[in-house]
């Protein structure tokens, strides 16, 4: 009856009860000695994360768990994935059940302040957006007077859209349910005249659900900021710079032009310090992160650099389509900027 | 003078009695303990985590609207406010549920027993159908059919122009609430006073005359003429709020979402095939020879089953249905499913807005715990009264 409380009440009381052993700075010798990572993500948005008829699971998040792993064990494959509903995904990483949470998860002060976890980079600049459908003509958000809007539970979605409700004096009916399947399933049947979430997610929705995707349009307006990146438990600074740190040099990697196909080719070849240092050649990086020194190689190697990244799972060749836009570096106009690795 | 044994003065512990309550003592603190124990550590390794906890959450304002409210409820309202709504949503579904599907579920099982054979085979098939597949199947199947198959509401299906059935759910009119709905109210509390006392006299006159008084239309007819009375003295209201529909908006009228609509659905077709065989149960548990018997005393058919066949068999239905009450009301937990804003809903967005999943899982569990103690408290009272009085 209570599936998903029963999982939730579980984990967090048994975490809670018997989990006093796990102290500060150890994920990084757990996640060494198990041989494994265990990465938090979706239970499927495509080009962020989604696993495939073979259990095969790619996307932006998928690629920085998998950046992650190779920087710590050297063997991107060695991730075990575990899919998380949004009422699951703090409480999975609270309770030490997994070590990232790599899962579409918006950025926020409670968030990062409230529930014992820390954010540890932006991966993805998102913005929450309507979906209608062409024929009812809506051009604008302030058209839905009074309509009924699907949306997902727990997500900084529903408040957003009370908050734009209010705003606007729109008087807009929830619609809520607690899997993502049921709001875009409810909406493509038409039971709501609009659904909201994140513009990456209702991109990926209509090309994977809609019957026709021509039939449904996404608003230009953007109704709130949802900067989107990885999270780790709190109370481990170590572990969290790594991932931080792994983020970040995914960035430098592409503002360097180091990609997966070049990456040893420019080891040998390139003269250039800064690459030199990201890549560990020159000066010990991975030290002081207590990884090896070819962490970033590796990294590279396991998920290509931030771009390709961006361009396989979300960019124009992928079926989710959407532009680079804010994602762009901030050399290239865009909002990706990582401190240097030095 | 009393003898006093020295073998009982020594040695208390060899009582049964206070052995029993020392080992009663002994059990209770080690549970208590246990208890204190698994609370003491949770709280503790919370704080270590940097996990907030505590209640004073209850008092910040919400933020998320609710889809359908019996109360007024506004997002800056706060987070207990929220949870009142999501309880009388899950009540609603819970009241209006456990008395439809009395009436469908004793329908059915008196079918059972119908001379008709195509009644008996429907209600055959009907409870073997229903009690057999997965409630949450049922609930998703209801909730498919009403929003894949219904027309989208500016093509809704009309019933006269004052009512429509659509994706949007069901629109009704609703009378405008006046003056005179609220003396029609107290004119009925009046009649059905007045008809219970008529009904008390005429029993009585019943049992020293034996002449027959309308026991059931008279005394209903008592009750209505209590409420037209009272409507005619408030005025006789009789305004209409008629719905129109303009775009995504439904003015005036009132409305019932699918998502109501298909937990009611779900819930009543399938705690309905549980009663039916309940009622069958307790039926089949009156012997033969009682009916038998109440003829050979001149009793009519419909006496016979009034007076001797159901307050017999009332004695055996009464336990198990209280259990699907309480499986009805519990089940309604499976509504957030489907979408309907239950109290499981409002708790599970709690829970993400603001991360105290130890508090808000052990509110579900207090409001279901209260429902359903409050259910078998009522049921077993009735129970009481309906069972065999030894005199």
């Amino acid at each position: 009856m209570f599936k998903h409380f029963t999982n939730l009440a579980f984990v967090a009381s048994a975490a809670a009860l018997f989990a006093s052993t796990a102290h500060a700075g150890k994920t990084l010798d757990a996640v060494k000695q198990r041989g494994q990572l265990v990465c938090g993500v979706s239970t499927g948005v495509t080009g962020l994360s989604q696993a495939d008829s073979s259990g095969n699971w790619s996307g932006l998040d998928v690629d920085v768990c998998r950046a992650v792993a190779a920087a710590v064990l050297g063997d991107a494959s060695k991730v075990k994935w575990v899919p998380l509903t949004t009422p699951q995904r703090f409480t999975a990483l609270q309770s030490g059940e997994i070590d990232v949470l790599s899962r579409n998860t918006t950025w926020t002060l409670s968030r990062d302040a409230s529930l014992g976890l820390q954010f540890t980079g932006v991966t993805y600049y998102d913005g929450q957006a309507f979906m209608v459908p062409v024929k009812g003509n809506v051009k604008n958000p302030a058209q839905l007077k009074g309509a009924s809007v699907c949306v997902q539970a727990g997500t900084t979605a529903e408040r957003n859209l009370t908050d734009f409700s209010r705003a606007n004096k729109l008087g807009i009916k929830p619609v809520v349910f607690e899997k993502q399947e049921a709001v875009s399933g409810a909406y493509f049947a038409g039971r709501c005249a609009a659904i909201t979430i994140d513009a990456s997610a209702l991109a990926s929705m209509r090309n994977n659900e809609a019957k026709d995707p021509k039939e449904h349009v996404i608003l230009p307006t953007l109704i709130s900021k949802e900067p989107l990146g990885p999270a780790v438990r709190r109370g481990d600074d170590e572990w969290a710079a790594i991932v931080k740190w792994v983020v970040y040099g995914l960035i430098e990697a592409e503002e360097y032009g180091i990609t997966q196909a070049n990456v040893d080719k420019v080891l040998s070849e390139s003269g250039d310090p800064a690459v030199l240092r990201i890549l560990g050649k020159s000066e010990d990086t991975g030290k002081w992160l207590g990884l090896d020194r070819d962490w970033m190689v590796k990294a590279v190697k396991a998920s290509g650099n931030y771009g390709e990244m961006f361009e396989r799972n979300l960019g124009p060749a992928s079926s989710v389509n959407l532009p680079r836009g804010l994602n762009s570096l901030w050399s290239k106009g865009g909002l990706m900027f990582a401190p240097p690795i030095r | 003078m009393t003898i006093r044994s020295p073998y009982k003065r020594h040695s208390w512990w060899r009582s049964q009695a206070s052995r029993g309550l020392l080992y009663q003592a002994l059990l209770l603190s080690l549970c208590l303990a246990g208890v204190w124990y698994l609370a003491h550590n949770t709280l503790l390794n919370m704080s270590a985590r940097g996990i907030q906890s505590g209640w004073d959450f209850l008092n910040d304002a919400a933020g998320f609207d609710i889809g359908e409210s019996v109360v007024s409820y506004d997002a800056l309202d706060p987070y207990w406010k929220a949870f009142l709504v999501g309880v009388f949503n899950t009540l609603r579904v819970a009241v209006i549920g456990v008395v439809a599907a009395t009436v469908l579920g004793t329908l059915l099982g008196v079918g059972r027993f119908s001379h008709n054979a195509i009644v008996r085979g429907f209600c055959y098939g009907y409870v073997e159908l229903f009690r057999n597949v997965p409630v949450l199947l049922q609930l998703l199947m209801w909730y498919l059919l009403l929003t894949e198959a219904l027309p989208s509401l500016d093509q809704a299906i009309s019933f006269g122009s004052i009512a429509w059935l659509s994706k949007s759910g069901l629109i009704l009119p609703v009378p405008v609430w006046e003056f005179g709905h609220a003396t029609a109210g107290i004119g009925m509390v009046i009649g059905l006073v007045a008809a219970s006392l008529y009904r008390r006299e005429a029993h009585q006159h019943f049992e020293a005359s034996g002449r027959q008084h309308s026991m059931v239309w008279l005394p209903m007819a008592i009750v209505a003429f209590g409420g037209l009375a009272g409507w005619l003295v408030g005025g006789a209201p009789s305004t209409w709020s008629i719905p129109t529909v303009d775009g995504f908006v439904m003015n005036g009228g009132a409305s019932v979402t699918p998502e109501f609509l298909g937990v009611l659905l779900g819930l009543v077709l399938y705690t309905a095939a549980f009663i039916a065989e309940v009622v069958r149960s307790g039926l089949n548990a009156v012997a033969h020879g009682q009916s038998e018997a109440a003829a050979s005393l001149g009793l009519n058919r419909r006496q016979a089953i009034r007076l001797v066949v159901l307050p017999q068999a009332m004695r055996v239905i009464i336990p198990p249905i209280t259990s699907q009450y309480l499986n009805l009301t519990k089940n309604s937990s499976l509504a957030v499913a489907i979408g309907y804003p239950d109290i499981v809903s409002v708790a599970n967005t709690t829970l993400n807005q603001t991360g105290r999943a130890v508090e808000c899982v052990a509110i579900i569990m207090a409001v279901y715990l209260t429902m359903s103690l409050a259910t078998s408290t009522f049921m077993n009272w009735y129970n009481r009264r309906a069972a065999i009085k030894e005199r």
